[in-house]
């Protein structure tokens, strides 16, 4: 028997769609700077947050967001069926020790930076299916824990490229609901591991652009619908390059979508921020549809957008041994109520 | 203009794309980085030079004012990049600043500064070399060559 609730190829579709009833954010000072500042919650001017690693600082802000969450949604953490939540270190060391301090059953994720729209995903899933009534999906980021993990010391004396992107610092957390106030997920469309030869790790925009195009197509393909169904297609961080270029691969797939068309790591630093090509990060593509895009929603200013977080599937052993970089998308339609 | 569809093989649709990639890359700021390459490394250099000859006018003779110079010229690049200056100065200056002494210095201390939070011995101790380590490992094998050669051509 055909999945009664899948369409085309990789996309599914949630008959009573799952809300997204309350979201919170928290972001270090550099975001805060950013245009998208006054969006975030709360603002973190020390890079330690008062801890004495960056690790813990990035699972304090973690874990606030994810209360704050919680908290804006009514609810106690026992009343949360399922924690969907990942981050960029080894192991998932933030999202586990915030599972361990929060105590709600756990399901650790991994996608990278597409992490926050697999655990929307993931979560719509669970909760359509009647295997959950909440569903709790958390990210994180931190540019010091992610540089000293996948590059150099913070301290070291290096030259960036010009097309290598900035991590950006912060977490986001999302409560889904079977039902409820807020915008809701209709549609969510699975990527493929995509790997078009690209292997340089600073340029992670050029690694991902195809994931990107080939989730957008296939997801447009799957619903049979056409770019202008949604007011804005937008990436996790492909930054100002891997955006022109996840452009070009839908023209050459046949999709114009170049009105209606961006990225999170474009708009969360300003051309003045030293910030290279923009902003990646799990917390990237999360905190921006967290903060940014749900009070976009919220207000009116947007009523349907295709969000494709996108992900870098590379550690520094694969490309240390000349492996090329997968790259991954995965999307997620979100319509105001 | 490259061309990438999902219809052609597989290797091509690699070959298309890094065309693209080429295509939407910026160019390297080359004129600019070489430019504050050689001014920041001309000043280490004159920065050094100005502490040898205080050294040997103070009545240290050349080897032991070298000596001196070094160990001057180490302990101010360790203080700036404890300072968290040193980074943003080889932001502008690469090769400029990495190059010299000072670039080595820079290289030891920021990763003791980044690993001190996993201990003294595993942390520190173990990640010290973690970035300096090749260039000391292929600096030395360079030098017994060069030496081996020197012995039998000389």
């Amino acid at each position: 028997m055909p999945a009664p609730k899948k369409n085309g190829l990789q996309t599914v579709w949630f008959q009573n769609p799952p809300v997204i009833i309350s979201t919170a954010t928290i972001v270090g000072s550099k975001e805060g700077q950013g245009p998208l500042g006054h969006t975030f919650d709360k603002v973190v001017e020390d890079n330690y947050y008062g801890e004495n690693t960056w690790e813990k600082a990035e699972r304090r802000m973690l874990k606030e967001a994810m209360q704050n969450a919680i908290q804006r949604a009514s609810l106690q953490p026992q009343n949360v069926d399922y924690l969907l939540a990942g981050d960029l270190l080894n192991q998932i060391i933030s999202a586990d020790f915030v599972a361990r301090d929060l105590g709600i059953p756990f399901i650790g994720l991994y996608g990278a930076c597409s992490t926050m729209y697999e655990g929307l995903a993931l979560g719509a899933m669970l909760i359509d299916g009647g295997f959950a009534e909440y569903v709790l999906v958390g990210v994180s980021s931190h540019y010091s824990t992610a540089e000293r993990q996948y590059r150099y010391p913070t301290e070291q004396g290096t030259q960036r490229p010009l097309y290598a992107s900035w991590t950006v610092t912060g977490a986001a957390a999302a409560v889904l609901a079977h039902q409820g106030n807020g915008p809701v997920i209709t549609h969510a469309t699975i990527g493929k591991a995509v790997d078009l030869g690209q292997g340089d790790p600073n340029n992670m925009g050029a690694a991902m652009a195809p994931a990107a195009a080939d989730t957008m197509a296939r997801h447009l393909m799957d619903t049979q619908r056409q770019p202008d169904y949604y007011d804005l297609f937008i990436t996790g961080d492909l930054g100002t390059y891997g955006r022109e270029l996840a452009l070009k691969l839908m023209q050459q797939k046949g999709y114009d979508i170049s009105t209606r068309f961006s990225d999170c790591g474009v708009l969360i630093y300003s051309p003045g921020q030293d910030a290279h090509a923009g902003g990646s990060g799990c917390a990237c593509a999360g905190v921006v549809t967290c903060g940014y895009l749900m009070q976009e929603i919220k207000a009116g200013r947007l009523k349907r957008i295709l969000g494709v977080a996108t992900g870098a599937l590379l550690s520094p052993c694969s490309y240390q041994q000349g492996e090329t970089i997968p790259g991954i998308a995965h999307a997620v339609v979100i319509e105001g109520r | 203009m490259a061309e990438v569809k999902d219809s052609q093989p597989l290797e091509i649709q690699k070959k298309e794309y890094q065309k693209m990639v080429q295509e939407v890359q910026p160019r390297p700021t080359v004129g600019r980085n070489v430019f504050w390459a050689f001014v920041v490394g001309g000043l280490i250099s004159v920065l050094g030079q100005l502490f040898l000859n205080f050294f040997q006018a103070r009545g240290l003779a050349l080897p032991e004012a070298g000596a001196a110079t070094s160990t001057v010229l180490v302990f101010l690049a360790a203080l700036l990049t404890g300072l968290g200056v040193y980074d943003e100065i080889a932001k502008i200056a690469g090769a400029g600043s990495i190059v010299p002494i000072t670039g080595f210095a820079n290289s030891m201390v920021a990763p003791a500064m980044e690993y001190r939070g996993e201990g003294l011995v595993l942390g520190v101790g173990a990640r010290l070399f973690t970035v300096a380590g090749p260039v000391l490992v292929f600096g030395i094998v360079t030098a017994w060559i060069v030496a081996i050669l020197y012995y039998f051509f000389r």
